[in-house]
């Protein structure tokens, strides 16, 4: 079986943002890229599932050159192909989506994931547009995983709790920080993954569906008082939450 | 008159979440100004309370009724919704950025064609255009956008916009009950975690970071939280230690949070952390080290070890309480 994770290259979560001089989209200067967290766990998840069941894992990422180095991460944790559908400039999820379905498509990979947000622009939805366009079934934040020939039963993590769900192949996971513990790439790994050929295509994206306007810094917050130091501070503060900010 | 707005009244247990009629105020402020009308569908067995949805202006519920509904089936309640939008002529269509919003709503964009916003914060109506604002870099800036097709779909951020004022009305619920839903993917069973608040949906946190110096020392935040009636949250440092469960950590790779009360202890205040909570509405820190970042955030800060701060602000708190 083909299994297919989409990856995307994000700055580090450590990363200061500044706005860009196009007023809508960040400075890239001084910024660190590196795989979106997410998309670890969702490799993990492909692998093991690689492991088990006997398949090829091909990695799929929608954007430019610089993505290349998220993609060679991605293969020195042990994925066997990659392709970058290539684009240029800021694309809106439903464009990304539709790129990787497309290639999803002419790959005919069964078993589609995710992480379950990209760090950048936290729609956390590619996943679910993706199953969409595909009519694949979907399950995202998987927090568990769990496939028995082509029926899955994973848990996904909502407000208080998981829901445990029951479906079947073709489907998009999405997957959650929890789910695995993925593995450092090898040195072995990293090798190999230097010989691998990334495959390269325009991305199919048609048309854009949504634009932004504008970039803003939220307005920096007033650092507040001290109250007091040690607890000796403590019936002040309690005061203080229940007068000033009448919390309590 | 533009088409309609399609509002989605969530419910889990049969209760109707608040986040739900915070997204049936933003679309009737919506409608107003696009002189269209709303209509809401909730989907589910029993719901409490639906026909009260009237007083907050909608004059018609679709109530999908259908015990195979009760829990949430993505397939089976995108069908629905967006049949319900296309046949009754609604060419957007509101959620709220819940988990199952945030699942549900990518769905039913695909299935309408139509372009989509996650979690917005604020919308304006300008020159016949809708522009949404939502946080991107998990709060590091906002960004304001539009969308271009002519059917929409978004979602708007629980407890950011206010609740409309209950005029009393009440809704005629049109109730069309179904037998035999195809599920192609179902939940068999929700797994509460033991009878905590969740930190996405609390009013005030407690969170805890390294400086508690390991797991047992916890109990010093839950007891603060409490007297507080508070949930409790993390950290990443102190979940990737494996202290605490993932489902309560925030900051950016966690869960973003604005609840009214954010007490941070023994939490340096590392920038995917500040980005994470930032937009709480009062920020407490409690750090041994007075140049630590959280106090840049802080609305009020105690400079001092958590050891001693904790119990005795927990002992002040069930004072004033009592």
């Amino acid at each position: 079986m083909k299994i297919a994770v989409c990856v995307s290259h994000v700055p580090d979560t450590a990363t200061k943002v500044n706005v860009g001089s196009d007023g809508k989209s960040i400075d890239p200067n001084g910024v660190t890229y590196v795989l979106n967290p997410y998309d670890e766990f969702a490799i993990e998840e492909a692998l093991k599932t690689k492991e088990a069941v006997e398949g090829e894992v091909v990695i799929l990422s929608v954007g430019g050159e610089n993505n290349k180095e998220t993609i060679r991460k991605s293969l020195a944790m042990g994925a066997d192909a990659a392709v970058l559908l290539k684009s240029e400039g800021e694309l809106d999820s439903f464009q990304v989506a539709r790129a990787l379905a497309d290639e999803i498509k002419n790959q005919n990979a069964q078993l589609v994931f995710f992480g379950k947000q990209s760090v950048d622009y936290d729609n956390q939805i590619v996943g679910q547009l993706t199953a969409g366009i595909l009519d694949y079934n979907c399950i995202s934040v998987a927090v568990d995983f769990k496939l028995d020939g082509d029926k899955i039963i994973a848990e996904r993590e909502i407000e208080g709790g998981r829901e445990v769900v029951e479906t079947t192949l073709p489907a998009v996971v999405t997957a959650q920080k929890g789910l695995n513990q993925p593995r450092y790439a090898s040195l072995k790994g990293i090798m190999a993954a230097k010989r691998k050929t990334i495959e390269e295509k325009d991305a199919q994206i048609g048309e854009s569906m949504v634009s932004i306007i504008g970039m803003q810094k939220p307005a920096p917050k007033q650092p507040g008082k001290i109250v007091g130091e040690d607890a000796s501070a403590a019936p002040e503060l309690a005061r203080l939450l229940r007068e000033e900010a009448k919390i309590i | 008159m533009s088409k309609k707005i399609l509002v989605f009244i969530e419910q889990r247990n049969s209760e109707i979440k608040k986040a739900s009629f915070e997204a049936v105020k933003v679309a009737t402020d919506l409608a107003a100004k696009q002189n269209s009308e709303v209509l809401a569908i909730a989907l589910g067995n029993e719901i409490n309370g639906l026909e009260d949805v009237g007083g907050f202006g909608i004059n018609t519920v679709k109530h999908y009724k259908s015990v195979d509904l009760e829990l949430y089936s993505s397939g089976a309640y995108a069908e629905l919704i967006a049949e319900c939008a296309l046949s009754n002529d609604a060419g957007t269509v509101v959620f709220a950025n819940t988990s199952l919003g945030k699942d549900l709503a990518p769905k039913i964009a695909v299935k309408l064609n139509a372009g989509i916003v996650m979690d917005s914060v604020a919308i304006k109506y300008e020159n016949d255009e809708i522009i949404f604002s939502r946080p991107v870099y998990a709060g590091k800036a906002l960004v304001d956008c539009k969308i271009n097709s002519e059917n929409k779909v978004f979602t708007i951020r629980p407890n950011v916009f206010p609740l409309g004022e209950n005029n009393g009305g009440k809704a005629n619920v049109d109730v069309t009950e179904l037998s035999d839903v195809k599920l192609s993917s179902k939940v068999t069973e929700v797994k509460k975690s033991e009878g905590k608040l969740d930190v996405a949906e609390a009013d005030i946190i407690v969170s805890g970071g390294r400086g508690l110096k390991g797991p047992e020392n916890f109990h010093l935040i839950e007891k603060l939280a409490d007297s507080l009636n508070a949930a409790v949250g993390a950290s990443r440092a102190v979940v990737d230690a494996g202290w605490r469960p993932h489902s309560e950590q925030v900051g950016q790779t966690g869960k973003t949070v604005s609840p009214t009360l954010y007490v941070a202890c023994a939490i340096s205040g590392a920038i995917q952390h500040l980005a994470g909570m930032r937009s709480s509405k009062y920020i407490v820190a409690i750090n041994k080290d007075k140049d630590a970042p959280i106090f840049q955030v802080a609305d009020y800060g105690i400079v001092g070890d958590v050891f001693e701060v904790l119990p005795a602000l927990t002992e002040e708190i069930n004072k004033l309480k009592n």
